[in-house]
């Protein structure tokens, strides 16, 4: 980036920072205290997590970030309660847990809808299971279906579904348990450039309506900034806290903040943290050998080379 | 197919590709390779059956001529038969003549197809012995039964031992085990336990389904997706709910198939438990026209088993499509 003067990532106008610092006095959901997490795998112990802490506050959107294999995955997947505590704490509105439950919702990045269940009844499923009756799961369950624009399809079984309309019922799914937080592990990653852009706005929308608190993750640097109040950015091996961002970008965010300067120099803090200027020394350069001429020309201008 | 209306009739229909692998044929390619491999089988043993050059080891004596130990229609090997007609030759004798046959236990198919009938008609030797269809739905009784109870127990324990691992490792290793002990070698102790009738026999077909059935129900219910499980408990599911609601859903159309193939093998042990005690059912028939040298009505017997197997099978797969309705959709998509 040559040129242009981009401001510290940590400049907030005057009315975001009002509201980070309303945020951060509302009451604490989600606290997480010197989380380490330990594997041990034939290879050996893995460190997959080193002392991770931070806290969420209600209605907060926050997204944690890092490279791939830095823990983000087993962190989420603490936090539901899916994967057990080596060391240190996870407290939700205070309460310890170690169990997984309907007060965290989960969306995953692999769609775990039921296959054997309509539209409909995947999103009663956890309803059922709270004990309420059919008839009431069911009035309820269309209350979600609706609010993810999926009336039509309440019917349909998941195999029908697109991709992106199968991860609207997995958080419709998740919310009609109506949690404390939901926890999302890079749920539109394996969508296109398009869905994803489309259920980002529709998450903000859900969450903007409802009282929800979010821990999205993601390795997509747009999508942390657009996305959050605040980042979580994770360094790999072991996976510990690099820093807690506060995300200067105003909201409402809409699509055309991607070229705003708090956002590109958010994101230019960003990619300081996760891709750092020094060489990776594990992983070895390719050995490349060269075994072509033709077409040189098109390339470098030259003559051909015959 | 059917969505893209083409007026253009020129357009060359696409070549079948017979050896793309894992690709679809086209239906048509597909259905007519179907009745091919009825056919081709069929083909092979009407040739060998109606083309006298094609093996006939045999001669079949039309007319005994003046060799005494033939007889009209009996069938004698082509060097015995080549001999005696040289003898009776040479001494000025009248010789025998004959066709070339096969020996008796290959019949040809037009014997065979009628046997299908006539064996249901041919009245029993004894008064004590049982018609076809009689000895048919004796069989069919003690596959149903063996495989019935093998399921109300087998079944359980192999979703059980699929979904705690506790579970799993306290019962299939002595499975794993007792599945190699062949089923056939418990038939005297299963006729000493209980007695010569029935209850054997269906202790065979239980031996030889339950412990496979385990194993196989086990294996089947750890094919589950791990995460479905997973959203499960995030959504507040536990122990019951969680067996109940997930697990069993989940592997329900896998575990219908597994049975399906089950049945087919619970089919083999029935011969095997038929002969146990007194002999019963269709093996019992089989034997007994092989004892007369009924071959037609023997291969019409085995020709039987296949074709209930098949119709069975056919009847479980039709079933399952209405029984599991986001099967069937996820096939149209
Ligand atoms: N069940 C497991 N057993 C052993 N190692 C694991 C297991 N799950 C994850 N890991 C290791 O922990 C590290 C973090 O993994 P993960 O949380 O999936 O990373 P991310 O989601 O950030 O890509 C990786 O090095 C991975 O190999
Ligand atoms: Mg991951």
């Amino acid at each position: 980036m040559t040129g242009i003067q981009l401001p510290s990532y940590l400049d907030q106008d005057e009315k975001t920072r009002a509201r980070l610092d309303r945020l951060k006095q509302r009451e604490v959901i989600l606290e997480v205290n010197n989380l380490t997490k330990v594997f041990d795998s034939p290879q050996g112990r893995i460190t997959a997590l080193k002392n991770v802490s931070f806290k969420t506050h209600r209605r907060e959107f926050v997204c944690i970030i890092g490279p791939s294999g830095c823990g983000k995955s087993t962190l989420v997947r603490m936090l539901a309660g899916l994967e057990s505590i080596t060391s240190g704490e996870i407290l939700l509105d205070g309460e310890p847990k170690l169990e997984p439950g309907p007060d965290r919702g989960m969306v995953f990045q692999g769609y775990t809808l039921f296959p054997w269940l309509t539209v409909k009844k995947n999103v009663m499923f956890g309803l059922q299971m709270q004990g309420r009756s059919k008839s009431q799961a069911e009035s309820e369950a269309m209350q979600w279906v609706e609010m993810v624009g999926l009336s039509k399809f309440a019917n349909h079984y998941p195999q029908q579904l697109s991709g992106g309309m199968k991860q609207r019922v997995a958080i419709a799914r998740a919310l009609a348990n109506q949690p404390r937080i939901l926890l999302m592990d890079e749920p539109f990653g394996a969508l296109d450039a398009q869905t994803r852009a489309k259920m980002q706005a529709s998450l903000f929308d859900i969450w903007r309506n409802i009282d929800i608190t979010i821990c999205f993750i993601t390795h997509d640097l747009d999508e942390a900034i657009y996305l959050a109040d605040r980042i979580l950015v994770l360094k790999a091996h072991p996976g510990e806290v690099q820093e807690l961002i506060e995300v200067p970008v105003p909201r409402p965010r809409n699509p055309e903040q991607f070229i705003s300067p708090e956002f590109l120099a958010t994101k230019k803090r960003l990619e300081e943290l996760i891709h750092p200027p020094v060489s990776d020394k594990e992983e070895e350069p390719f050995q490349l050998i060269r075994m072509a001429r033709a077409g040189d020309e098109v390339e470098n201008g030259l003559e051909s080379v015959e | 197919m059917g969505i893209l209306k083409v007026d253009d009739a020129s357009i060359a229909p696409e070549k079948v590709q017979w050896f793309a692998a894992r690709r679809p044929l086209p239906q048509k390619a597909s259905r007519m390779l179907t009745v091919f491999s009825f056919l081709m089988p069929l083909l092979i043993w009407s040739i060998v059956s109606y083309v006298p050059f094609v093996w006939h080891p045999k001669v079949a004596v039309v007319d005994p001529g003046s060799v005494s130990w033939f007889q009209e229609g009996s069938l004698i090997d082509k060097a015995d038969f080549a001999e005696e007609v040289e003898l009776a030759m040479t001494e000025g004798r009248l010789p025998p003549t004959g066709e070339p046959a096969n020996p008796v236990y290959l019949p040809a198919p037009h014997e065979v197809a009628k046997a299908f009938y006539t064996s249901f008609t041919t009245e029993p030797k004894r008064k004590s012995e049982s018609w076809l269809h009689e000895s048919l739905w004796h069989s069919v009784q003690v596959i149903f039964w063996g495989f019935v109870l093998s399921s109300i127990i087998g079944i359980p324990l192999g979703i059980l031992c699929g979904t705690y691992v506790a579970i799993s490792r306290l019962h299939e290793p002595f499975i794993e085990f007792f599945r190699y002990l062949p089923a056939p070698a418990f038939g005297a102790l299963a006729v000493a336990i209980l007695g010569i009738h029935d209850g054997p026999k269906i202790a065979i077909i239980f031996i030889g389904t339950f412990f496979q059935q385990v194993l196989v129900v086990a294996n089947t219910t750890r094919k589950l997706d791990v995460a479905l499980i997973e959203a499960a408990l995030t959504l507040g599911a536990r122990k019951f709910h969680l067996l109940f609601r997930v697990v069993i859903p989940g592997i329900i159309t896998d575990l219908y198939r597994d049975l399906r193939i089950l049945l087919g093998w619970a089919w083999t042990y029935l011969i095997v438990a038929e002969l146990i005690g007194t002999s019963s059912g269709i093996t019992w028939f089989i034997t007994q026209q092989a004892r007369y040298k009924n071959f037609d009505n023997v291969f019409a017997a085995i020709i039987m088993i296949g074709i209930i197997g098949l119709i069975s099978d056919l009847l479980l797969g039709w079933l399952g499509k209405h029984i599991f309705p986001w099967e069937k959709v996820s096939r149209n998509v």
